[in-house]
C-alpha cells in the first residue's frame, strides 16, 4: 500500500466507534504505518450520531482536518443510513460497510443511487453471543481490515490482543469476548 | 533513536510531564480541564512520579498554587483549556509578575457564549499580554516536544518567565497520531534539575509577592518585559541543544517552501499541516505558494519574521481568534506592524478562520491562496479584514 487510505465511522454515541478508530489507528500502527484516529465532537449523548476518522498512511500525513472523499464508509448503526449522508464524497472505488443482518443489495435502495460497492455484516448479533452485549465496533473493525486490507488480516490478529491491553489496560475481562467475535466477524462478511 | 509510540495530543502532554516528574502540579481535575491531570492523576497512583498532585477547586486557584509552590522553589506545572485559562487570568499576571517558571500546558478551545468546547484560540491569545511566553505546536510530537523544551526556557536565569505551550484542542489533543518519544533517562538529564536563585523554602529569610509602590513598579515591569526580550535567544539556545538530542529542529518559527514563494500562509497550530497540504496541491500546479508556522508567538519574533516574508508579493495571516477590534485578529495586527519599517514589504490581510471548531479544509486554504493571487493582480489588499468558513460571507 502506497496510497493514503481514508476511513470514515458513522455510529451512534455509546456504540464504540470512536473506539473503533482508536483500535484501528493502533493495530495499522502496529504495523508500522503512520496513522491518524480521530473524533469529530458534537453533543456527547448517548445514541446521538457522532463521526470518528482514520488516515492511515506510510509517510506522516500533515492534514488536520475531517474526512471529506473516503476511501471506505464504516456503517455501526444502519439507522443512520437515512439519517446522515453516508455516502457523501465516498470515493466510486471505495465501499461502505454496514452494520447489518440484511444482503447488501437489499440496502442499495437505501444509498441514495450509490452505486460502488456495499458489504454487510451483522455485527450486533455477534456482539451479543460473543461478547455478551451489543457492542458492534469490534466486530465492524474486523470487517474494515478484510474488507479495505489495510493491514494484513494475521498480523492484525497478532496485533489485536496487544492493542486492546493497551486500550483496556483496566478492563482485562472484556478482551477475550472481543477477540472471539473479532475472528467470527471477518469469517461472516458479506460483499467480498 | 528515540521510542516510537502512537499517542494523542493530551496523552503525549501527559508522558512529557511523567518525564519531568515535577515537583508540584495543581490542576482542577474536570472540565473545563483537559484529559491530561487525569493521566496524571493516574501516574500518581501508580506510583510513576513522586510529584505533589493538588486537585484544586478551580483553575484560580490552580494557578495560585502552582505560584505558591514555585515560589517555594518547587519546579511547578499546571494544565488547562478555554474558560479554565480565563478564569486564571488575575493569576497569569501575578505569575509573570513575580517571575516564577511555571509550565503550562493549554489545549486551546473557545470562549464562551455562545457555549461551545471545540478548537480556536480565544482563550491563549486573550493571554497574549499576561507575561506569558507562548508556543504553539502543530501536533502532538511538537506539543510534547515543546513542553519538555519550555521548562528549560521558563527557568533560565536570563529569562525567569512563565511559558504556556499550546496545542489545538480535539484537532490535536484527541486524535491519535505516530509521535517519536525520548528515553526517559535522556529527558531526565535534558530538563535537569531546578536550582531557584530565591525560593521561601531555603536558607535565606526572604518574602515574594509584597505590595510594590510607584517607586519601585515600574522597574519591575520594565524587567519583566527585558526577560521577555531576552528569552528568544534562550528560546533558540534551548531549542538548539534540543536537537542535537533528538534530531528535531525549531526554530521561532517554521517556513515550508518559502525560498522563491510569492505568495504566503501565516498561520499557528494544526490548522499548519493542513496548509501545507493546500501549498502541495498548488506547487504541483506550478503556483509559487508558501506557509509560515508561528511557533513562538510570545516574543513575538518581529526582526527574523519580517525578514522571512519581506520577498513575499501577498501574505494572509490566519487568526483563530477574533480581537473584536474591527481591524483583524490578533497575529494579523502584530504581523503587519512588524513589517512597518520594511524598504519593501508585502501586501498583509487577515483571514478570521475555524471559530469554535469550524472544521478547516484543505479547500480553505486553496481558496485563501487563490485570494492573494487576485491581491498581487490589483497590487493592493483590498479588504484587509475577512473571514474564511463562514456561511454566507465571502
Amino acid at each position: 500500500m502506497s496510497k493514503m487510505v481514508e476511513i470514515r465511522w458513522h455510529g451512534r454515541g455509546g456504540q464504540g466507534a470512536k473506539t473503533a478508530s482508536l483500535l484501528l489507528a493502533d493495530a495499522a500502527f502496529n504495523t508500522g504505518k503512520f496513522v491518524q484516529g480521530f473524533p469529530e465532537y458534537g453533543p456527547e449523548r448517548m445514541g446521538a450520531p457522532i463521526t470518528a476518522y482514520n488516515r492511515i498512511s506510510d509517510e506522516r500525513c500533515s492534514l488536520h482536518c475531517n474526512i471529506y472523499e473516503p476511501d471506505y464508509v464504516v456503517i455501526v448503526d444502519a439507522t443512520l443510513l437515512t439519517a446522515v449522508d453516508a455516502t457523501g464524497g465516498l470515493k466510486p472505488d471505495g465501499g461502505i460497510i454496514i452494520n447489518s443482518a440484511k444482503e447488501p443489495e437489499e440496502l442499495r435502495p437505501l444509498l441514495d443511487g450509490y452505486e460502488g460497492r456495499i458489504y454487510t455484516i451483522d455485527a450486533g448479533k455477534i456482539a451479543e453471543e460473543e461478547i455478551g452485549r451489543n457492542i458492534p465496533n469490534t466486530p465492524m473493525l474486523a470487517a474494515v481490515v478484510v474488507v479495505s486490507g489495510v493491514i494484513p488480516e494475521d498480523e492484525f490478529l497478532n496485533d489485536m490482543e496487544g492493542s486492546m491491553k493497551h486500550k483496556f489496560a483496566n478492563k482485562p475481562q472484556v478482551i477475550e469476548g472481543n477477540m472471539r467475535a473479532i475472528k467470527r466477524s471477518m469469517r461472516e462478511v458479506k460483499g467480498l | 533513536m528515540g521510542i516510537r509510540e502512537r499517542l494523542s495530543g493530551n496523552e503525549a502532554v501527559a508522558i512529557a510531564l511523567k518525564q519531568i516528574n515535577p515537583d508540584v502540579l495543581a490542576a482542577y481535575p474536570i472540565t473545563p480541564s483537559t484529559e491530561v491531570p487525569q493521566y496524571f492523576a493516574q501516574y500518581v497512583a501508580d506510583g510513576e512520579v513522586d510529584t505533589e498532585f493538588i486537585a484544586v477547586e478551580s483553575e484560580h486557584s490552580a494557578m495560585s498554587a502552582c505560584i505558591a509552590a514555585a515560589a517555594a522553589g518547587g519546579r511547578t506545572a499546571t494544565i488547562t483549556s478555554a474558560c479554565g485559562l480565563a478564569l486564571m487570568w488575575e493569576l497569569l499576571y501575578v505569575a509573570s509578575g513575580t517571575r516564577l517558571p511555571i509550565t503550562l500546558a493549554v489545549v486551546n478551545r473557545a470562549l464562551s457564549a455562545p457555549i461551545n468546547i471545540n478548537n480556536d484560540h480565544s482563550d491563549s491569545m486573550g493571554a497574549r499580554d499576561s507575561g506569558w511566553i507562548q508556543l504553539y505546536s502543530e501536533n502532538n510530537q511538537e506539543a510534547y516536544d515543546n513542553y519538555l523544551m519550555s521548562l528549560r526556557i521558563a527557568e533560565h536565569k536570563d529569562v525567569m518567565l512563565p511559558v504556556m505551550v499550546c496545542q489545538d484542542g480535539f484537532i490535536t489533543s484527541h486524535a491519535v497520531e505516530n509521535i517519536e518519544l525520548i528515553e526517559g533517562e535522556k529527558v531526565k538529564n535534558f530538563v535537569g534539575e531546578y536550582v531557584p536563585k530565591h525560593s521561601l523554602i531555603g536558607g535565606e529569610p526572604i518574602s515574594i509577592g509584597p505590595y510594590d509602590t510607584p517607586q519601585f513598579y515600574f522597574e519591575h515591569a520594565y524587567q519583566r518585559a527585558q526577560a521577555m526580550i531576552n528569552s528568544k535567544k534562550v528560546i533558540l539556545d534551548v531549542s538548539k541543544e534540543f536537537a542535537a538530542l533528538t534530531g528535531r529542529e525549531y526554530g521561532l518559527f517554521e517556513e515550508y517552501k518559502m525560498e522563491d514563494a510569492e505568495r504566503a500562509i501565516i498561520v499557528l497550530n494544526s490548522s499548519a499541516g493542513t496548509a501545507k497540504g493546500a501549498c502541495d496541491l498548488l506547487r504541483a500546479k506550478g503556483e509559487k505558494v508558501g506557509v509560515l508556522k508561528l511557533r513562538v508567538f510570545r516574543p513575538f519574533p518581529l526582526e527574523e519574521l519580517s525578514k522571512a516574508i519581506s520577498h513575499l508579493k501577498a501574505v494572509a495571516v490566519m487568526d483563530k481568534a477574533d480581537s473584536f477590534s474591527a481591524m483583524g485578529g490578533p497575529l494579523f495586527t502584530d504581523v503587519r506592524s512588524a513589517c512597518y519599517d520594511l524598504k519593501t514589504r508585502p501586501h498583509i490581510i487577515n483571514y478570521i478562520y475555524g471559530l469554535g471548531g469550524r472544521d478547516v479544509r484543505v479547500e480553505d486554504f486553496t481558496l485563501v491562496f487563490d485570494a492573494l493571487k487576485q491581491v498581487v493582480v490589483d497590487d493592493r489588499p483590498g479588504e484587509i479584514y475577512r473571514h474564511v468558513g463562514v456561511r454566507g460571507v465571502q
